[in-house]
């Protein structure tokens, strides 16, 4: 190894690197600077800046010409100056030209204060005097709500164009024109649509894009700086966040190569907006004749410990969404365990859980997060990915352009930048496809099978030689998390997985789902993992077996439950609810006997466990408004009051420091516990004339925080309530692109639902099924996430 | 700036025999086969000139985006090609365009006159378009002609060693 | 001198110019005996490359490359496509020597492209040809079909086992596209923005393959070298300068022309044979080898001999063969703006000093002349143009930032003068 080690010498430091590095990596692992604008770690050379010219010779030989660090490889014995008079005078020269076109306006520019320009051009004080000569003006593009543009300050590095071909995969932003008139834009004032486009605001070096929702709001040496893990997808992507006066006034990714690179996903960049909704919560609220009103914690704690007593040891079913920090996980479960069952869930959007028994110890992604991109075969089953998990999606996709095959089962194709093979499963006999790959590996199982066609038979043969490797996954997502036969689907997807030698894994659909198995706040596992001596009640059977009274933490039933109509119908049953919430909802304020108000992101200490099963611990970055509390403290106090024993911590740390003694043990393992018996799916079969419907969650709409983000809200990604039908299905039900359908559901209380919604025409539907999503206004009123749906013109 | 991987090829959702005309479609086809599969997008220089003189002289965006779709490749991507060379037009023009040499030979030879007696008498500037929309007149880079200075390129065809006169006996012989 | 003319590229001229470019006139010529020589004989590619590394030919597109050094660089025998490109897309203000090949010659380029690409191991070559070029495309493709049809291109060529199918790429309007890299990304269907090197084209060019590309002229060369020996290429020219040449002689002159000489003629005597300066002037000034080499005062050009040495003795460089004459009572001034305008307009903006360097240029001429200049313009001039040359990624920089330090150097007092007073020292008001 060691031979094939170059050394060379920068600014008179002796280096070494490897052949066919560039002379700017070595030098910033050596830190020594050399300025730069168009080169990017993650992004391909373009050379074009050049500010990054140095002095270098080879052999004794000088090079005749200043050289660009960024795209001049190292070679043996080589000698760079970077500060040399020759070096420093090519870089002045470009300096020069990139002022001379570019606002010298620093304090009115956004980007006062942290821009690369600025601080490069300090570096050299000269002055810019000699152009007088008019400078050029660029009209500005709207490219949405999430970016804010001023291209008169651009100076063509095309960081960001190259991010969209190269990362994205979307080349939504191009250099169009040529010489001086070229021009970085959509060219056709199009809005930004990629759910990675924020980072082109990092990567611009300059104050040409920028971030429209913070856009004047602060300067940046007002701002401080607290780190932060994303609250939403699986991920934890590494957050900074710019905080002012005790608000988040804005959110940066913080580079961590094993988790999000240093990427972050639209939805962790934008969603803090919703800290600052109109329905936070910001001070306790009592129920008094069906009359809400503010009162003092004092009195709002009281009621709630008397509420919470009231339906006694097996009636109280507690009901938690999967973002809830580790620690308040582990305080709920130790709350409800202490009186007396073990009903509780974060699972809010699974509809089956009738192969609980078989569930794996801690399951996760299978494999760490950084190898996705080198697997050779990733089967994906039931999950719009880039939706739910972008920076994995963006993990795959590097995987597929270095070979890799990507398949994917799911009730629609799914829109990737990438060659893929895609297959859309008939809804109504699940997990047919997965039997037909399982006969061509040569493991058939009995149970209807999918006629295999040549896709099959690459997919097959995909994950058979990645098996060999050891370079194949199986991965099963949110959508078929969601699946009346997630079961089954789960069950067959273990044995392909085993067939072709592959690993199987899961995408955990939030922020904290895979907490869930370590602190035990779920009815079947314990802290550490062990199991209850009997499994309590699970977040579906909470809701069919309806309970006394419940504590809701952090959701919006309507909106975050699996069956929003037999959700609401049990909640208003009910005749103790409990809400620990950072937002109001109408739904909460329907079902609740007590509101409390309790942090948002950013607002508390926690610790957050990532789909490859990373435990990430955060500090509070912020104070929760008026007198919204950390969530750990109200329930050390809740539980406190109830005399419970374990509620003494002084800190969320001592919290965490607890469970973390308890899950030394506990490792990540998919392994299933037990081989699945067959499902009754009798009920979740749609009839004829029915057609299946997909609840898909639609990214701006996975929880109550990011529905409250207006920027996001505002973007084409952000999906309302709509019923997108194959062509075939729409023509036999003679309904038109955009016009209003009936959609009736049948919950599962047998309570009949009914909406209009407007109708998409989208081939990318299976046949069959009608997708209409979950999490958005108006799929409250509707049944199952997944199941039987009648669709009909309105009005007829 | 150069992707140099494979291209971004992307799949548009349309139904490629709706796109352009058939002819026009045929005749990209022609391009196309020049050239490995994977890079359909080297045709699409020959295929906006194609769509350009059946759209008489100009790029529309609806037109830039059917090539896209029909060459698989990002809307921007064609954008960028369309408005880097010279020889596209993206605004309506008129109904000939006459071209005049204006790089340092002809220069020398007589272009600056040229230009000057164009711009007088038929009342238009470089880069605009008569009020009658019989010509767009365009001051041209090197023509490659420039033992004949001036030339000056009307539509397809060459014409040297260009005089004032010469220049209103070819415009008058235009229909 | 005569006899001495025409004997390589333009060696169909006798012939009558309604059929000189046919396959039947080339054939009476002596074309495609070559070519067809080595599908029946299959030589040694290297022997021929030592054919063309004998008769010194350097690249005629302007850096003066030596072609058979430059074919021994591919990796011929590495598997993978490999490329040969021929670089019609001459743009280069005072160069319209490609296009008369084109016009007049058609079928040597193609016998001088199969050529090339058997010696580099290229099946397949395309020609590219500025967009504006109609007539001699419609030549070329004529001679295109008709030597698919006399099946000197295409598959197993004579029973040979060779392959070679070669088409044509068209331009569509951009000086940089002459630039080898900038035409590699135009035939990939992208803007034409050069390349950063390396890997060069040799490496990864065309489609990430190892690609060669040549000049016209260059290409059409080869048939004949290797019909006459390098040896007599050689001789025609000077030693490391080999072979006649052809010469675009543009400007002040009374009869503007192409033309074949041998490399090493005197500037005087082309000039001769192009009639002398127009209108009987003096000779003031040559731009001697395209409009992007510095200017060369007349007198010394009076003793320089047309070869790239000499040329290069004399301070500026032989580039594509094109000879711009200016003739006594031209303002120098203007001049200069005019090409400050050419490298603006063409630069293909990705050079932050080309990109903003060149339109400053512009800019400050423009204002010269207006009669708005200052005195410090003109070392500002300088200074910029100091900046830009060199430290870009293709020559366009270069070649933008010569003619000002070129024409300062040399006529500095014009500058002077117009920024004093405001007006031309040589031109009547
Ligand atoms: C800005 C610029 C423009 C050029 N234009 C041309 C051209 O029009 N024709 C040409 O043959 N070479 C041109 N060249 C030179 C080519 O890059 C390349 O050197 C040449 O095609 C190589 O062929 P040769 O070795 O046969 O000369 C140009 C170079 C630069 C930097
Ligand atoms: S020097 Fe000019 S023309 Fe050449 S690559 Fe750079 S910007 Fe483009
Ligand atoms: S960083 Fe090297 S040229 Fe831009």
């Amino acid at each position: 190894m060691s031979d094939d080690k170059i050394t060379l010498e920068i600014d008179g430091r002796f280096c070494t690197a490897a052949p066919g590095e560039m002379i700017i990596a070595v030098a910033d692992r050596e830190g020594i600077v050399i300025p730069r604008f168009c080169y990017h770690e993650k992004l391909s050379i373009a050379a074009n800046c050049r500010m990054c010219l140095v002095e270098a010779e080879q052999g004794g030989r000088p090079f005749p010409k200043p050289i660009p660090a960024c795209a001049t490889p190292v070679g043996e014995g080589m000698k760079v100056l970077t500060r040399s008079k020759k070096a420093l005078d090519a870089q002045r020269g470009t300096m020069e030209f990139l002022l001379i076109n570019h606002p010298l306006d620093c304090p009115i520019c956004d980007q006062g204060g942290e821009c690369e320009l600025q601080d490069v051009s300090m570096g050299y004080g000269e002055d810019v005097s000699r152009f007088s000569e008019r400078k050029r003006v660029v009209k500005d593009e709207d490219l949405g709500p999430l970016i804010a543009t001023e291209m008169t300050r651009c100076i063509h590095c095309t960081r960001c164009v190259r991010f969209g071909a190269e990362i994205a995969g979307l080349r939504e932003l191009g250099a169009t024109g040529r010489g001086e008139d070229m021009r970085i834009g959509t060219f056709v004032g199009q809005s930004m649509a990629h759910e990675l486009s924020g980072n082109i605001i990092d990567l611009c070096p300059v104050g040409a894009l920028t971030s429209k929702p913070y856009r004047f709001t602060a300067r940046a040496w007002e701002l401080t700086s607290d780190e932060g893990i994303a609250p939403h997808d699986g991920v934890g992507s590494n957050l900074q966040l710019h905080i002012r006066d005790g608000k988040v006034m804005r959110v940066h990714p913080r580079d961590n190569e094993a988790v999000n690179e240093c990427w972050i996903s639209d939805r962790d960049r934008f969603s803090y907006e919703g800290l600052n909704s109109p329905e936070r919560l910001k001070a306790p609220m009592l129920k008094r004749d069906g009359d809400w009103q503010e009162v003092d914690w004092q009195e709002a704690l009281h009621a709630a410990v008397d509420l919470l007593k009231a339906p006694g040891p097996d009636q109280l079913g507690v009901l938690v969404s999967p973002t809830a920090t580790l620690e308040e996980q582990f305080l709920l479960q130790r709350l409800v365990r202490a009186l007396g069952s073990d009903h509780i869930d974060t699972r809010l959007r699974q509809l089956d859980f009738s192969a609980a028994a078989a569930d794996p110890q801690l399951p996760w992604l299978g494999v760490p997060i950084a190898e996705l991109e080198t697997q050779q075969t990733v089967l994906l089953i039931g999950s719009d990915i880039r939706q739910e998990q972008p920076l994995l999606a963006h993990r795959l996709r590097k995987a597929a352009l270095s070979g890799a095959t990507i398949a994917l089962l799911n009730p629609y194709a799914v829109d990737l930048n990438h060659p893929s093979i895609q297959i859309a499963p008939s809804p109504s006999v699940p997990g047919s496809d997965l039997r037909a790959l399982l006969r061509l590996l040569g493991k058939p199982t009995e149970g209807p099978a999918a006629e295999p066609d040549e896709r099959h038979q690459r997919i097959a043969d995909a994950l058979t030689r990645a098996g060999q490797d050891g370079k194949g996954l199986v991965l099963l997502g949110t959508l078929a998390e969601s699946a009346p036969a997630f079961g089954l689907v789960r069950a067959l997807a273990a044995e392909v997985a085993a067939a072709a030698g592959c690993r199987l894994g899961f995408l955990a659909p939030a922020a904290n789902s895979v907490g869930s198995w370590c602190a035990g706040s779920l009815p079947h596992r314990l802290p550490g993992g062990a199991a209850p001596a009997r499994p309590g009640l699970d977040a579906g059977a909470m809701l069919t077996d309806p309970r006394q009274g419940y504590l809701l933490w952090g959701l919006e039933p309507d909106r975050d439950l699996a069956d929003p109509t037999l959700a609401m119908s049990a909640l208003r049953a009910a005749k103790q609810v409990v809400a620990c919430t950072a937002f109001r909802s109408p739904a909460l304020d329907t079902v609740a006997d007590v509101l409390l108000p309790i942090s948002a992101f950013a607002e508390t200490a926690g610790t957050f466990v990532n789909t490859e099963a990373r435990w990430q611990r955060f500090q509070g970055a912020v104070p929760p408004p008026g007198d919204a509390r950390p969530g750990w403290k109200v329930l050390r106090v809740l539980g406190t009051m109830m005399e419970l024993p374990g509620f003494a911590q002084n800190s969320a740390r001592e919290v965490h420091d607890e469970l973390a003694s308890q899950c030394r043990d506990l490792t990540p393992d998919n392994q299933m516990r037990e081989a699945m018996p067959a499902p009754d799916l009798s009920s979740a079969t749609p009839q004829a004339a029915e057609l299946f419907r997909i609840g898909n969650v639609p990214i701006y709409a996975t929880d109550p925080l990011v529905r409250r983000a207006p920027a996001l809200q505002r973007t084409p990604l952000a999906e309302q309530l709509a019923v997108s039908l194959h062509p075939d299905d729409a023509a036999a039900l003679g309904l038109a692109d955009g016009q209003l359908a009936r959609v009736a559901q049948v919950a599962i209380n047998g309570e009949r639902t009914e909406v209009n919604a407007p109708v998409v025409i989208d081939d990318r539907i299976a046949v069959g099924c009608a997708r209409i999503p979950a999490g958005v206004e108006g799929s409250g009123e509707l049944g199952p996430i997944m199941g039987p749906v009648q669709i009909s013109k309105a009005g007829a | 700036m150069s992707f140099r991987n494979t291209p971004l090829a992307v799949i548009h959702d349309v139904d490629k025999a709706t796109l352009l005309t058939p002819e026009l479609r045929a005749e990209i086809d022609k391009h196309v086969a020049k050239y490995p599969p994977e890079w359909k997008q080297s045709a699409v220089m020959p295929a906006l000139t194609l769509v350009q003189d059946h759209n008489g002289g100009w790029l529309s965006r609806e037109l830039m985006d059917q090539v896209a779709a029909y060459l698989d490749m990002p809307e921007t991507a064609v954008y960028e090609v369309a408005t880097f060379y010279a020889m596209y037009d993206l605004e309506p023009v008129g109904r000939h365009k006459v071209c005049v040499c204006n790089s340092v030979s002809c220069r020398l030879g007589g272009a600056e006159e040229l230009m000057h007696h164009i711009e007088k008498k038929y009342n238009v500037a470089p880069g605009g378009t008569t009020a009658d929309g019989k010509l767009t007149f365009k001051e041209f880079e090197c023509l490659g002609a420039c033992r004949h200075a001036p030339a000056v390129m009307v539509d397809k065809v060459y014409h040297e060693c260009v005089t004032p006169e010469a220049i209103d006996k070819i415009i008058d012989d235009l229909d | 001198m005569a006899e001495n003319q025409n004997t390589v590229c333009f060696r169909t001229m006798h012939l009558d110019a309604t059929v000189r470019y046919t396959l039947e006139s080339y054939r009476s010529v002596g074309g495609y005996v070559q070519w067809e020589r080595i599908l029946r004989e299959k030589p040694d590619p290297d022997q021929l490359i030592d054919e063309l590394k004998t008769s010194a030919l350097r690249g005629r597109g302007g850096a003066g490359f030596p072609t058979g050094l430059k074919w021994s660089f591919m990796p011929r025998t590495k598997p993978g496509q490999k490329y040969i490109v021929c670089n019609s897309d001459e743009g280069e203000p005072g160069t319209c020597k490609d296009r008369d090949i084109m016009r007049y010659n058609p079928h040597q380029l193609i016998e001088g492209m199969a050529i090339a690409g058997y010696c580099i191991g290229a099946t397949v070559g395309y020609n590219y040809i500025r967009g504006e070029f109609y007539e001699p495309t419609a030549r070329f493709d004529g001679a295109l079909e008709e030597a698919y049809a006399a099946g000197l291109l295409g598959k197993n060529l004579l029973g040979s086992g060779v392959d070679f199918d070669l088409y044509t790429h068209l331009g569509a309007g951009a000086y940089i596209c002459g630039e080898e890299t900038a035409l590699l990304e135009s035939l990939e269907g992208k803007k034409g923005q050069p390349r950063f090197k390396p890997p060069f084209p040799a490496q990864a060019g065309l489609y990430g393959m190892p690609t060669t590309i040549n000049n016209t002229e260059t290409l059409a060369s080869v048939p004949v070298i290797l019909e006459k020996s390098g040896k007599w290429f050689l001789e025609q020219g000077k030693p490391n300068n080999g072979g006649p040449k052809l010469f675009s002689i543009t400007g002040h002159v009374e009869r503007p022309c192409n033309l074949e000489i041998p490399l090493g003629t005197p500037f005087k005597d082309v000039l001769e044979m192009a009639g002398g300066v127009s209108g009987g002037r003096a000779l003031k000034a040559v731009i001697p080898g395209g409009s992007s080499v510095p200017v060369v005062p007349g007198d010394v050009m009076m003793r320089t001999d047309m070869d790239y040495d000499s040329i290069a003795k004399a301070g500026s460089m032989l580039g594509s063969g094109a000879v711009i004459i200016i003739a006594e009572g031209t303002c120098m001034v203007k001049v200069l703006a005019n090409l400050a305008h050419f490298y603006a307009h063409e630069s293909c903006g990705q050079c932050t000093p080309c990109r903003e360097g060149t339109g400053w240029l512009a800019r400050v001429l423009d204002r010269i002349l207006a009669g708005n200049g200052r005195p410090q313009d003109l070392d500002l001039l300088d200074n910029v143009a100091g900046r830009i040359g060199g430290r870009t990624i293709c020559a366009l920089g270069d070649a933008a930032a010569m003619p000002v330090q070129s024409f300062l150097k040399h006529y500095r007092s014009e500058f002077e003068h117009l920024v004093e007073h405001g007006r031309s020292l040589v031109e009547a008001a």
